[in-house]
């Protein structure tokens, strides 16, 4: 593994007026790992990845990727980058207006990498890596279960072969057994590709199944970072609470303050 | 003294948060057209707007011409009798529907129709994390979903205000050839000679700048949407409610310009 990280976020702040949701957030993640970032609901996970997607610009701090400040970089120099990420979104957020091959394809065609024409078998070639049969392409997303859905992101997430890959609650809304495909498919599309990823998650199970590694974040800080087969083990209190699914420890003293 | 206090700090942050919102549409129209003279371009967007806001928008706009030529018609009629006046509908008919109703009438359905529906689209993309998506796709949401409306609004207006203006004619015409004595020839003679190429200019001119107003509020009032169903009820609210006033506020502005003293 190469000594600088794919990722690296130091002191990263974000306030939305007077709430502070991220508080100085500091995290690596090596290249080819897989990090899970735990975290209750508001502790300020989704904005810590939106903000390395750059849908979100911090108040303060920096954002390294491949030890580029990506907050400074040129905006062609991110968009190029950006072309370099990929991402699952909690809910898949496939665009309704589109059938699934063109929601799959989507980047592809963006980046003129292949024409309208080549795209369909392209999109049923992608599906097929995610479990799906070609035919779902003509469907539009309404006509998709929950776990269809998430495989199609999938399929979307990884159709340009991105070297980083972002899982928002890759597993919120669905069955155990689909859970755990969904978790099957993530780790063996992050390796095939050779990809960084990093996900959030609530569901231990599934960041046992994702995570190389894992981090909690609380209150917009990372208290604990170690190995994810750690979890409900790890000595620290929090995590060790939050892992397990406790009603009294120091989170739930928080809560009651 | 605390009472005065609270209130005049009311009324600044009032005008404060005005001030931020007109601020937000400006920039958001300058990002927006930016992006319309910019490539990538969305031909296929374009085409899918116009048709949406110019082709199905044509039911309800022709409905209204029609029937706005018929009533102006006859209420030009029992003011005009009165002082043997009769003569004029016709030039009334014409001038009113080509400078004031066509545009502003079409505005009105268009706003309704149009405005609300782009705003609970994209407030509905914006909602479900799809804007966000875009970006993650290497696609800017402002040339994807903002730019390709904007120009297919401003185009397809003045086709659809054309047309009402010939139907809000043949409207009065009807009227006025089977209720009020006039023989189709000398109907269509009088208005003819009477409408001048500003006439119907400047109701162009207008239904342009509305096409445009309708699908910036629309893509405004959604991109800028928050929360779930209720913040997108209440995008569409404000795409249809701010378009329509702003619409009626620069009616009388490029009347002024046009036609003032």
């Amino acid at each position: 593994m190469s000594s600088t990280p794919k990722i690296r976020l130091r002191g990263l702040t974000k306030s939305f007026g007077a709430k502070k949701v991220l508080d100085g957030v500091d995290l690596d993640v090596g290249a080819g790992q897989s990090m899970v970032i735990l975290g209750g609901s508001g502790s300020g996970k989704s904005v810590t990845i939106k903000c390395i997607l750059g849908l979100i610009t911090p108040d303060s701090g920096s954002i390294e990727i491949d030890g580029h400040d990506v907050l400074t970089m040129p905006r062609r120099e991110r968009e190029a980058l950006n072309d370099r990420i990929g991402m699952l979104f909690q809910n898949a957020a496939l665009f309704d207006s589109l059938p699934v091959w063109e929601n799959v394809c989507f980047k592809l065609l963006a980046q003129k990498r292949v024409t309208r024409a080549e795209a369909r078998g392209k999109a049923a070639e992608i599906l097929a890596q995610v479990g799906l049969d070609g035919s779902v392409g003509d469907l539009s997303p309404a006509e998709l279960s929950g776990g269809m859905q998430k495989r199609v992101g999938l399929a979307r997430a990884i159709a340009a072969r991105p070297d980083i890959i972002f899982f928002d609650e890759p597993t919120t809304g669905l069955d155990p057994i689909m859970g755990a495909v969904i978790d099957g498919l993530i780790v063996d599309t992050v390796k095939k590709l050779g990809a960084t990823a990093v996900s959030i998650t609530h569901d231990m199970a599934s960041a046992r199944r994702i995570g190389d590694t894992a981090a909690m974040i609380h209150k917009g800080r990372i208290v604990w970072t170690g190995p994810a087969a750690t979890l409900g083990q790890t000595g620290n209190a929090m995590v060790d609470q939050f892992a397990r699914g406790e009603r009294e420890g120091p989170i739930g003293m928080e809560l009651r303050k | 003294m605390t009472l005065v206090l609270d209130f005049l700090a009311a009324i600044g942050r009032g005008v404060l948060e005005a001030l931020r919102t007109v601020g937000g549409i400006v920039l958001f129209a300058m990002n927006g057209v930016s992006h319309i003279v910019r490539p990538p371009f969305y031909p296929h967007l374009i085409g899918r707007a116009f048709v949406e806001i110019a082709y199905f928008s044509l039911p309800v706009v022709s409905l209204t011409a029609v029937f706005t030529g018929m009533v102006l018609a006859l209420q030009s009629y029992s003011g005009f009798s009165r002082f043997g006046a009769e003569s004029a509908i016709a030039n009334v008919v014409v001038i009113s529907i080509t400078r004031e109703l066509g545009p502003v009438l079409a505005g009105l359905m268009v706003a309704g129709r149009i405005g609300a529906a782009f705003a609970a689209e994209i407030g509905t993309m914006r909602v479900t994390d799809q804007i966000d998506a875009l970006t993650t796709l290497s696609t800017n949401p402002m040339k994807y979903l903002v730019a390709p409306r904007l120009l297919a609004g401003t185009l397809a207006m003045p086709l659809l205000v054309v047309i009402a203006d010939i139907l809000g004619v043949m409207g009065g015409w009807l009227i006025g050839t089977t209720q009020l004595g006039f023989t189709s020839t000398s109907y269509l003679t009088s208005t003819l000679n009477f409408l001048e190429p500003m006439d119907v200019i400047s109701g162009l001119v207008k239904a342009a700048v509305f096409g445009f107003i309708i699908t910036l509020m629309g893509c405004y009032s959604g991109y800028r949407s928050k929360g779930g169903a209720q913040g997108v009820g209440a995008a569409t609210t404000s795409a249809v409610v701010s378009s329509s006033i702003l619409i009626l506020a620069l009616d009388y502005v490029l009347t002024a310009l046009f036609f003032g003293a």
